[in-house]
């Protein structure tokens, strides 16, 4: 299928609009019996942002908002239901992976568990190098091995003989992830997605992960899209933010604004809910009850309003549209909308 | 006279290529109504403090050495018997992830009138009218107590395990971790439930955590553990404005906050080390930015620089 060519005219690498994936669930023979369709957990239910070139942009949200499908179906690693994914200008929703496969040079991504994404049956010098050989990008052994040890010296894994012909189980947490970003970046990509890349570390060492991708990113201009739950971190790593709540995007601008003013319920919640190291820091009361609802059958109208505080008659019957504020922040609340 | 004392508390695990030195010669203090909080990275020694005050250490875990003082008695010289009595009834415990812990087919509410009858002589009858109570307490409708644990949500289950750590009144719990697995309101909503309930029942706590935010806003006093010791030990607010420890201070500002100055993360060079083979001298020396070589010969001790502010760290501040 010929695919459409769209001219970028902003600096935008990536343009999600209303993408949407619902998992089928299978089932029982009892529900298959009385029911035609079987039940759909909506996890990404239109979600619309763009990314712009260089820049870090946060997806946020408490576990099965459907951050990380999101960030999946961005690159096209599951399959989204419906909706556009614009990549560098080009619609790559309905692309063959054959015809993928060029574009894969462009988009990577960095898993959460560095235990998980790394074959440890691999040397170092191989699972860094696995991207060079897919795309074949090297013309001698010579230059594979001169960019991995390049590589490698950048994300400090230093000196690089030393760690070239090692297996992952001779690695640490944080050096595992230093070579995944190694594996990332190495082919200079346009986007990558970094899906709680610092999660699973010690503090101590977060702190050098991140440091080292920032690096990188300085150095090739790639724009991250940075998936956490830890929005304190987020702060301090993404210049505008998404909050997700049940498969939508709830509230979303530049990192500051949001967190320090969030307008959303939601997100004054959450922003309430994250401890301050500072014991001298009285906190907010937290106004909302409750646990997310299950994305199976996900509330009427707005998804928050079970648990909203300010919830009134229109906003369990109506879904808020995303609206713009002044500040430039986008928002879905009736709060906002004058409904 | 304090509730609990730990005087250089040695426990080591046995393994193949050696005794792995998790926790090293510790030395702190509960008093009453007090919430100490245990802090350190992944390994350093904090769940298998709190594993040797109740005498539940895993297969190869052996006490080396020292005292445990919980109400004028040496926990480690009693025998199985009566430790049996203290464990659970005067101290008990909330692990990281307890709520993966219920039993699946047993209803909730069983499962703490169990532990209840098991620890305590009372009938079936009196300790479910407890039980009834206890969920009150934790803010859980008490006739959900009928409910299977899948018919709770992660949060609530966590409840239901403060609950079922409460129902024989201790005089100590131990928390190790207890909101790490859960989403960040629910988290806050635990927390809050904790600190709400320790000052109702004037209840000592140790709260175990890597997560300094959660020290910050919830204990009196804190002890940051690395590699098996404890490297700084004060009242919470003053560790917080006056850290003395290098590594305590890397770890203050490895931390981000969501509110105050933006600023670069700053991280604290190289790993955490083999705990079979620990560093000579002070055992964060080789992450050290100010190691001489003192440092690396002798292991400083922990010493009351004033106001009852313990640091172990050469260096004079």
């Amino acid at each position: 299928m010929p695919h459409v060519v769209v001219i970028s005219m902003v600096d935008e690498v990536l343009k999600v609009i209303n993408l949407k994936k619902y998992f089928t669930l299978r089932r029982g023979l009892l529900t298959s019996l009385i029911k035609r369709e079987p039940p759909k957990v909506k996890a990404v239910d239109g979600v619309s942002f763009n990314v712009k070139r260089g820049e870090i942009f946060g997806l946020a949200g408490e576990s099965g908002c459907g951050k990380t499908t999101t960030g999946r179906c961005i690159l096209r690693l599951i399959e989204p239901t419906s909706g556009k994914i614009i990549f560098d200008g080009k619609d790559i929703t309905n692309l063959s992976q054959g015809e993928l496969k060029p574009l894969r040079k462009d988009m990577q991504i960095i898993f959460q568990d560095p235990y998980e994404s790394l074959n440890p049956r691999m040397r170092v010098r191989d699972i860094i190098a696995e991207p060079l050989r897919i795309q074949r990008i090297c013309k001698s052994r010579r230059e594979e091995e001169e960019m991995v040890m390049k590589m490698l010296e950048e994300v400090e894994l230093t000196p690089p003989e030393e760690f070239m012909n090692r297996l992952p189980h001779e690695l640490s947490g944080g050096q595992r992830q230093r070579v995944a970003v190694a594996r990332a970046f190495i082919l200079k990509p346009k986007l990558i997605v970094a899906d709680e890349p610092v999660s699973m570390l010690d503090i101590s060492i977060r702190s050098e992960v991140l440091n080292v991708m920032l690096r990188e990113r300085d150095t090739y201009g790639t724009s991250i899209i940075f998936i956490t739950h830890d929005l304190s971190l987020a702060r301090h790593i993404c210049e505008r933010i998404a909050i997700m709540y049940l498969g939508k995007i709830i509230e979303m601008g530049d990192v500051e604004t949001i967190l320090q003013e969030p307008k959303h319920p939601y997100t004054q919640a959450l922003t309430a809910a994250v401890p301050i190291p500072d014991p001298d820091h009285k906190r907010e009361i937290i106004p909302i009850k409750g646990e997310v609802p299950s994305a199976l059958n996900p509330p009427s109208g707005c998804r928050f309003h079970p648990r909203c505080p300010y919830a009134k008659d229109t906003c369990g019957k109506i879904e808020p549209e995303t609206i713009t504020l002044e500040d430039g922040r986008l928002i879905a609340c009736h709060l906002y909308t004058g409904k | 006279m304090p509730l609990l004392q730990v005087k250089n508390l040695k426990t080591y695990y046995q393994t193949a290529r050696g005794y792995v030195k998790a926790v090293d010669g510790v030395n702190f203090q509960i008093e009453e109504g007090e919430v100490f909080g245990l802090a350190g990275e992944s390994g350093c020694g904090k769940t298998t403090v709190a594993l040797s005050i109740i005498r539940l250490l895993p297969p190869g875990g052996r006490i080396i050495d020292g005292k445990i003082i919980f109400n004028d008695k040496n926990i480690l010289t009693m025998s199985e018997e009566d430790i049996r009595k203290i464990r659970w009834k005067k101290i008990a415990i909330v692990f990281q992830g307890a709520m993966n812990a219920l039993n699946p087919v047993i209803k909730v509410g069983d499962q703490i009138v169990e532990a209840i009858t098991t620890h305590e002589n009372v009938s079936k009858e009196d300790a479910w009218k407890r039980t009834e109570k206890l969920f009150e307490m934790v803010g859980i409708d008490p006739s959900r107590a009928k409910d299977y644990p899948h018919e709770f949500s992660g949060g609530m289950k966590q409840r239901v395990m403060i609950a079922m750590a409460l129902a024989c009144n201790p005089q100590l719990l131990i928390a190790d971790e207890p909101a790490t697995a859960l989403d960040v309101i629910v988290q806050a909503q635990i927390l809050k439930l904790m600190r709400e309930l320790q000052r109702k029942m004037n209840l000592s706590m140790m709260l175990i955590t890597h997560d300094l935010s959660i020290i910050a806003e919830t204990c009196n006093k804190v002890a940051i553990m690395y590699a098996g010791k404890i490297v700084e030990y004060a009242d919470t607010k003053r560790i917080f404005r006056d850290p003395q420890h290098p590594y305590t201070r890397g770890l203050i500002n490895a931390f981000p906050s969501i509110r105050g100055p933006k600023r670069k993360l700053i991280s604290i060079p190289g790993t955490p080390p083999d705990l079979l083979n620990p560093p000579s001298g002070c055992r964060f020396h080789p992450r050290c930015p100010y190691t001489n070589d003192k440092c690396k010969k002798i292991e400083p001790e922990l010493k009351d620089i004033g106001e009852r502010h313990y640091v172990a760290c050469h260096m004079s501040w």
